[in-house]
């Protein structure tokens, strides 16, 4: 187990994440998409906390991290439904108010 | 020892990247739920490996939570049984494709070609319990700050979602008398 090898793993769940976010029309998979990236995040985290520097305040930016995708569950919930009421619809492309 | 831990590390690995790929993949809600469930449970496993055993154990059980929460939203909100529909819900599949890898390719050259430093200090025992002390401790104001976030995302969870609320039927002072014209449903209290 090397930082490399955490760090290509943490790359490739970000990479699928992008993946995800960018294609997904339906609101709650392209959130998975975000968690994904998040998840790759947390990996990253622990394991430059872990190779290089091991001391407690490298774990609390890791429960930053983890509140953060806490939030972005939460409130992209909270659109979702809210979009569902206005609009009917639970896809990315029907919610382009600002855009036209 | 260290040959285990890898191997363990490198399952966990591929369970989670592999996992979150089929999320992608499958056509079904409910199978993409659970596959997501997966992942997390993998990345949460490979923490575990990390030696961060609160935060390890913390992801796991938060993403199986959200992973059941994501279940009722999709009952609720699709209106059908989500295992038995088939969908194919892409845009843009090719500049997505495209995204992904080039990020791939550009963290994972990161990855490989920084010189990463020598590792500066030895973890301690009690990786928990120092945890605990710093975030009641040198770092509460980070715990303090994560406090109110959470706090205001329950009340944005709460306004964002709510259809049709005290504020709608009695207007901004709550006393009705600006109902009417607040009231974009036109109802009113009385």
């Amino acid at each position: 187990m090397t930082l490399e090898g955490v760090l290509m793993i943490a790359s490739a769940l970000i990479a699928v994440g992008v993946y995800g976010a960018l294609s997904q029309q339906v609101v709650v998979m392209a959130m998975m998409g975000l968690e994904l990236m998040i998840a790759g995040v947390l990996l990253a985290v622990g394991g430059l906390w872990w190779f290089l520097s091991p001391d407690p305040s490298g774990q609390v930016l890791l429960l930053v991290v983890l509140a953060a995708m806490t939030v972005e569950m939460a409130a992209g919930f909270a659109v979702a439904t809210l979009l569902h009421r206005r609009a009917g619809t639970d896809m990315t492309d029907m919610a382009a108010e600002l855009h036209e | 020892m260290e040959i285990l831990t890898t191997v363990a590390f490198g399952i966990c690995g591929l369970v989670a990247v592999g996992s979150g790929v089929l999320v992608f993949v499958f056509d079904s809600m409910a199978r993409a739920t659970y596959a997501l469930a997966l992942a997390f449970v993998a990345t949460g496993a490979a923490l575990l490996i990390l030696q961060q055993s609160y935060l390890g154990a913390v992801v796991i059980l938060m993403m199986v939570m959200e992973m059941a929460v994501m279940a009722v939203y999709m009952v609720m909100f699709m209106g059908m049984n989500p295992a038995l529909m088939p969908m194919s819900m892409v845009h843009s599949h090719r500049a997505a494709l495209g995204s992904a890898v080039a990020v791939f390719v550009v963290l994972a050259a990161g990855a490989l070609l920084v010189p990463w430093p020598e590792r500066r200090s030895a973890p301690s025992e009690e990786v928990t319990r120092d945890l605990g002390n710093a975030i009641m401790g040198s770092h509460m104001l980070v715990m303090l700050i994560i406090g109110v976030v959470m706090a205001a995302t329950i009340v944005v969870g709460v306004v964002l979602s709510s259809a049709r609320t005290r504020y709608d039927r009695l207007g901004d002072d709550l006393d009705g008398r600006s109902a009417e014209r607040d009231d974009a449903g036109r109802g009113g209290a009385r």
